[in-house]
C-alpha cells in the first residue's frame, strides 16, 4: 500500500462526495416535513399562552417584528378576535443556574399575563425543573397578574421580598423567571401602542 | 459459521460489553442514564448508527485505504447521526423531542468508532451488521440498567415517561417505587452516573468470577 496521497486524498474525497450527496437527499425529502413540524410545535406552545376563546386567527399567521432590548428582532404574535387585538405573545429569555431558559409570554390587550410556558431550559433535574408545567404548577401562579399587580417590589422571590415562592434547593432559576416575565411585561408597556394596534 | 454468530452476540451482549467491560461512549453513559427511558432511548439509537455504519464500513473495506480509514469512518458515523436525526425530526417527532437533543451526541461516543476499526474494517457485511447490532444492543441494556438504578434511587421512579419513547402500549411500564422525596438527588447528577456505572462494573465482573470466567481486561484491542 504506497500508494501516492493523491491516490489517498482521492479516496477521501470520493467518500465525502458520496455520503454528501445522500445527506443533501434525506434533507431535501425532510425539509417539509421538519418545517411542518416546527410549525406544530410553535403553535402547540402557543395554544398553551394564548386561550383559543380570544382568536379566531392564525396565530403563526399574524405576526410582528419589534427590535427587542439586546438588538435583535422578537416576533410577536397577535391574536386578534372580530379584528380587533386581544392579546400578544411571545419569547422571553431568563437567566437559570445552567444557561438561558426561553419561556413563551402570553399578555393580553390589558397587560395582564395570559399563561407562560417554559420552552427550552438546563436546569437541574428534581430541583430547577419545577418551572415546567409537567412538574410542578408553580407557572401558573403567573397568569392574571401585571406589572402593578402584584406591586413592583414585590415581583421577586419570597427571598427577595417579593410573593413568588423559590423551590428548595433553588433560588437562582425561579429568581431568573421572575425577573424574565416582569421584564416581558415591562416590554408590553413600552410597546402597548404599536402591539395593540389594528393594521 | 453459526458459534461465530453466537460468539459476536455474546461478545456484544456480555463478555465484551462496550460499557461495562470496554468503558467507551463514557459521554452518552453518564450524560443520558438518569433515567431507564432515556438510557433505552440513547442506546436505541446509537444501536441503529451502529448497525448502520458497521455495515457501510465493511461493504467498502475494500475501497477504504488505511491511511484515510479514520477520516472516513468519522464520516461514514457522523453521516448516519444526521441521517437519524433528520429523519426523526421528520417522522417521529415526538420521540425526537425527547432524543434530539442527545442524538448528535453519538458522534463523540468512540463505540462506534472503535468497533468499525476492531471488527467491520476486516469482516464481511453480515458479521459486521451483527457485531454492529450486537454491540449497540449491548450498549442498550447497559444504559438502561445504568438509568433503572439511578432513576430508582434518584426520582424513584422506573421507566418514567416510557410511554413518550415507546408509544402509549407502553404506560404500564411507568412505576413509581419509592415516593418522591425520598430520592437521592445526587444519583440522577453526573457523580450519581460515575457511582452507578463504576458499580455495576463491579457487579458484571463479579458474575463473571463466580461463573468461574477468567477477567477480561478492559479494551485492550479497542482503545477509543
Amino acid at each position: 500500500m504506497n500508494r501516492g496521497f493523491a491516490f489517498h486524498g482521492a479516496v477521501l474525497g470520493a467518500f465525502c462526495l458520496g455520503f454528501g450527496a445522500v445527506l443533501a437527499l434525506t434533507n431535501r425529502l425532510t425539509e417539509a416535513d421538519i418545517a411542518t413540524r416546527a410549525n406544530e410545535d410553535r403553535q402547540a406552545s402557543l395554544g398553551q399562552v394564548i386561550p383559543a376563546s380570544l382568536h379566531d386567527n392564525d396565530l403563526l399567521g399574524d405576526t410582528l417584528s419589534i427590535p427587542a432590548g439586546d438588538g435583535r428582532e422578537l416576533t410577536i404574535y397577535r391574536a386578534l378576535r372580530h379584528g380587533a387585538v386581544t392579546g400578544v405573545a411571545y419569547e422571553v429569555s431568563a437567566t437559570g443556574y445552567a444557561g438561558k431558559i426561553r419561556m413563551m409570554l402570553g399578555v393580553g390587550a390589558d397587560g395582564r399575563v395570559l399563561g407562560v410556558r417554559v420552552l427550552a431550559h438546563k436546569e437541574t433535574p428534581g430541583l430547577g425543573d419545577k418551572i415546567e408545567v409537567k412538574k410542578s404548577d408553580w407557572i401558573e401562579r403567573f397568569a392574571g397578574l401585571a406589572l402593578g399587580d402584584p406591586p413592583a417590589d414585590k415581583w421577586a422571590v419570597k427571598k427577595d421580598g417579593g410573593q413568588f415562592d423559590q423551590f428548595t434547593g433553588a433560588t437562582i432559576t425561579p429568581r431568573g423567571v421572575v425577573t424574565a416575565i416582569r421584564d416581558g411585561l415591562a416590554f408590553f408597556s413600552e410597546h402597548q401602542a404599536k402591539l395593540t394596534e389594528v393594521r | 459459521m453459526a458459534d461465530n454468530y453466537g460468539t459476536i452476540a455474546r461478545d456484544g451482549l456480555w463478555d465484551n460489553n462496550g460499557v461495562l467491560v470496554m468503558l467507551l461512549g463514557m459521554c452518552p453513559t453518564m450524560a443520558m442514564t438518569n433515567t431507564a427511558t432515556n438510557g433505552l432511548g440513547m442506546g436505541l439509537a446509537t444501536a441503529v448508527v451502529m448497525a448502520a455504519s458497521s455495515l457501510l464500513v465493511a461493504a467498502f473495506r475494500r475501497w477504504i485505504t488505511q491511511e484515510v480509514r479514520i477520516p472516513v469512518y468519522i464520516l461514514i458515523v457522523a453521516s448516519m447521526v444526521t441521517l437519524v436525526d433528520l429523519a426523526m425530526n421528520a417522522w417521529m417527532h415526538e420521540l425526537y423531542k425527547v432524543l434530539g437533543l442527545f442524538i448528535p451526541l453519538i458522534v463523540s461516543n468512540c463505540l462506534p468508532l472503535a468497533r468499525l476499526e476492531a471488527f467491520a474494517a476486516r469482516e464481511p457485511v453480515l458479521p459486521a451488521l451483527a457485531d454492529g447490532l450486537f454491540m449497540g444492543i449491548g450498549f442498550t441494556l447497559a444504559l438502561t440498567a445504568i438509568g433503572a438504578v439511578r432513576e430508582v434511587l434518584g426520582s424513584g421512579t422506573l421507566f418514567a415517561d416510557a410511554a413518550l419513547l415507546l408509544g402509549p402500549a407502553f404506560k404500564f411500564m411507568e412505576l413509581r417505587l419509592l415516593p418522591e422525596h425520598m430520592g437521592i438527588l445526587m444519583m440522577i447528577l453526573p457523580p450519581g452516573g460515575f457511582l452507578v456505572t463504576g458499580l455495576l462494573v463491579v457487579a458484571k465482573r463479579m458474575v463473571d468470577v463466580r461463573a468461574g470466567k477468567p477477567i477480561q481486561m478492559a479494551g485492550a484491542h479497542s482503545a477509543g
